[in-house]
């Protein structure tokens, strides 16, 4: 652990950027909650070259879950007698209008939990249905696959599937023609499930450096040097500085457990529009664990952001959280607007708790 | 508090967007964050804001205690609420921590505790052997201090309508010399923690996890390292880091003082344990609660000698300087990374989560 922290370390990572930083601007995104952890956590922005600049991406699985999910949760559990399980993170996201935790101070049965394996113990010790807010991306995926391949007898136990996929994320930003990114950071935990191969057809395809990053200050640091030096040399291409953790080929066994259970779907990202096959659904023999297909409520219209909201621009790269006029004003983590501000992983939460 | 500057400080932009307080109390209003400050603040110290002459401090100061004051005599007032999951616990109890909490708040403000009062709210069903087990605790804590308790209220609810043992306490305590608020810290201060930070929060996290561990909470009455403190002065301003930690409190120092408190990462004593157990679970040991530690801002020609008495006390052997304050950015606490970057140190908002991913 030491080396990834030692300042020395840190000191000579900061010199080899420095040197090798060209003049003009390099915006690098990274698309990882626990990587903007890592960059705030460490107050890395403030070490490196003014004219490098880190952007966070649509990395937190919260904050680009769309209302019309949290809508149908909130109406779920207070309209049916039901128990919602769901992760911390999500509990006080607002949907179009109210959040879960206001549900649950009004007296809905929504309860906070770690992992799947607690929604699917409560299934066991109660007649009442159990319906489980699934959000994450790949990390988190293998978990609930397992789960569900193990609850399927269970009668009284189903998931929102709200799962979705990062390497689409990243092939929707770099195909947008008005979005500058020099390089991306891929996300270590992702990738030690998906491996890196999915960066490498990216990274043909668009001609940008990838590089899978750790979550120590000097994995981040030295992704970031990675990065600048395939961009002096020309050579764009996935390299994998998380050696430690992520294969090439990732995690055979969770990908197969992945397709076993669930398909892709398109999906729509909170402020950022649908995605062609970023989303994950449960695979009809799993039918009756999908608890949109089992309760049948219809929501009314949703709104992902409230006009003037930037969480979508955020997200995109194409604006900064100060740009917003909510910002800090009316939009403050305890009282949000936006769900950027909410997450701890979320862009807008990290500007106003670490600018 | 007035800025004297034209510009408004992002605390007080906080201020402004918390005005909306949700309709229905929700778990994050009394975790010890923002949200809470916000319900205190806004709502709670607005609506029973009475005036008096007696009233040396109120509860518009929002200090760890209100201040009496008759003139020759100074009196020191305070109260807290407790209820703990499980009732007890490595290192402390609920019963202890009722008691040790009041004797803290009224320790930090520089009053010597006196007397101390309870109320019981008891389950219906309640094992008594629990009852009597908390009481002997509640009793060794104050036998500890040398404060009585005098007085006491005692109610039996249904069974279902409280949570098996909630205890309140109010405290007196008397002011021999000056007192300490958390707003007097000065530029050139140095800020001084008595030992590591989260001990009781991290402990309580391995238990609720089911992590094997050697955490304890760090369950402590301390008046008596208070009292010899008091003799050696230089005390600008303290605050017991309870309910949220390291964070919401010394930001508290911060904003309330209108300086900037600067803190070195690497100085702030944190044990093993809790750091890694905080890593693997997303969780911040400087936002998690103590229940023996003080956080002091000391005038720097006292700052040694006091660090000396600290470690010398049995409550206070870990005890360091982790900063000093400076003057701007006013009303904030700024760290400097064990790398060398810094950022600022905010108050979190409400219960801590574990991360997703």
């Amino acid at each position: 652990m030491l080396e990834f922290r030692d300042k020395t370390t840190t000191e000579a990572l900061i010199k080899e950027i420095r040197k090798i930083s060209p003049e003009n601007n390099i915006k690098v995104m990274h698309v990882c909650g626990t990587h903007e952890m890592t960059i705030t956590r460490w107050g890395l922005r403030g070490l490196l070259p003014k004219n490098i600049k880190l952007i966070c991406g649509p990395g937190c699985p919260v904050c680009v879950t769309s209302s019309s999910e949290i809508d149908f949760a909130i109406k779920l559990v207070k309209e049916k007698d039901v128990i919602l399980t769901t992760f911390g993170d999500m509990f006080r996201v607002p949907g179009t209008g109210s959040s879960l935790s206001e549900a649950k101070s009004q007296g809905a049965d929504v309860r906070v939990i770690y992992g799947i394996d607690e929604a699917a113990k409560i299934a066991t010790k109660t007649e009442k249905q159990v319906v489980h807010f699934s959000i994450g991306f790949e990390t988190t995926v293998p978990s609930i696959a397992s789960e569900i391949l193990e609850s399927k007898t269970l009668k009284n136990f189903s998931i929102i599937c709200s799962h979705r996929l990062i390497p689409p994320a990243m092939d929707y930003l770099l195909s947008s023609e008005d979005i500058e990114i020099d390089g991306f950071i891929c996300p270590g935990h992702v990738s030690t499930i998906i491996g890196c191969e999915p960066y490498g057809v990216l990274a043909e395809k668009f001609a940008k450096p990838m590089v899978v990053g750790g979550f120590e200050p000097n994995d981040m640091l030295l992704s970031i040097l990675m990065i600048l030096k395939q961009i002096k040399a020309e050579r764009p291409e996935v390299e994998n500085e998380y050696t430690r953790a992520a294969k090439k080929e990732g995690n055979i066994l969770a990908k197969k457990m992945m397709n076993d259970v669930f398909e892709t779907c398109d999906r729509g990202w909170r402020g950022i529009g649908i995605i062609p096959n970023s989303g994950l659904r449960l695979k009809d023999e799993f039918m009756e664990l999908d608890g949109e297909k089992k309760f049948k409520i219809e929501i009314r219209k949703s709104q992902d952001l409230r006009p003037g909201c930037k969480c979508g621009e955020i997200m995109k790269g194409k604006a900064i959280p100060q740009d917003c006029r909510y910002f800090g004003k009316a939009c403050t983590p305890e009282n949000p607007i936006g769900a950027c501000i909410v997450s701890a992983e979320g862009p807008c939460y990290i500007a106003y708790n670490y600018s | 508090m007035e800025t004297g500057t034209a510009k408004r400080t992002k605390e007080e932009l906080r201020k402004k967007g918390s005005r909306r307080i949700p309709r229905t109390i929700q778990l994050s209003q009394g975790a010890g964050g923002s949200m809470m400050e916000a319900l205190i603040e806004n709502l709670i110290a607005k609506r029973l804001d009475i005036k008096s002459s007696f009233v040396g401090s109120g509860i518009d100061k929002l200090e760890d205690a209100g201040i009496i004051d008759l003139g020759d005599i100074k009196l020191a007032f305070t109260t807290d609420g407790c209820t703990v999951d499980p009732m007890f616990y490595p290192g402390g109890s609920l019963g202890s921590l009722s008691v040790g909490a009041t004797i803290n708040d009224l320790a930090v403000m520089g009053a010597k505790p006196i007397a101390i009062s309870f109320g019981l709210i008891l389950e219906e069903g309640l094992p008594l052997d629990i009852l009597e087990r908390t009481l002997d605790r509640m009793s060794a804590v104050c036998k500890e201090s040398g404060v009585p308790i005098i007085t006491g209220d005692t109610k039996v609810m249904e069974k279902g309508k409280v949570d098996k043992l909630v205890i309140n306490t109010a405290g007196i305590g008397i002011i021999q010399g000056d007192i300490i608020s958390d707003y007097g810290a000065q530029p050139g201060d140095k800020i001084l923690v008595s030992g590591t930070m989260g001990d009781h929060g991290m402990s309580l996290v391995a238990l609720r996890f089911g992590f094997q561990s050697n955490l304890r909470s760090d369950e402590a009455p301390l008046w008596h390292m208070m009292e010899q403190l008091l003799n050696i002065g230089g005390i600008t301003s303290a605050k017991d880091a309870t309910r949220g930690g390291f964070s919401p409190n010394i930001n508290e120092l911060a904003r309330k003082s209108n300086v900037c408190f600067y803190v070195y990462e690497d100085k702030i004593p944190i044990k093993p344990e809790a750091k890694r157990l905080g890593e693997v679970l997303g969780i911040d040991p400087l936002s998690t609660a103590c229940e023996g530690k003080i956080i002091m801002t000391v005038e720097p020609a006292k700052a040694d000698e006091i660090l000396e008495t600290m470690r010398h006390h049995k409550y206070g052997k870990e005890a360091a300087i982790i900063g000093e304050v400076r003057r701007n950015p006013k009303g904030q606490v700024m760290l400097e990374t064990e790398v060398g970057g810094r950022k600022a140190l905010h108050t979190p908002v409400g219960e801590l989560y574990p991360r997703i991913c």
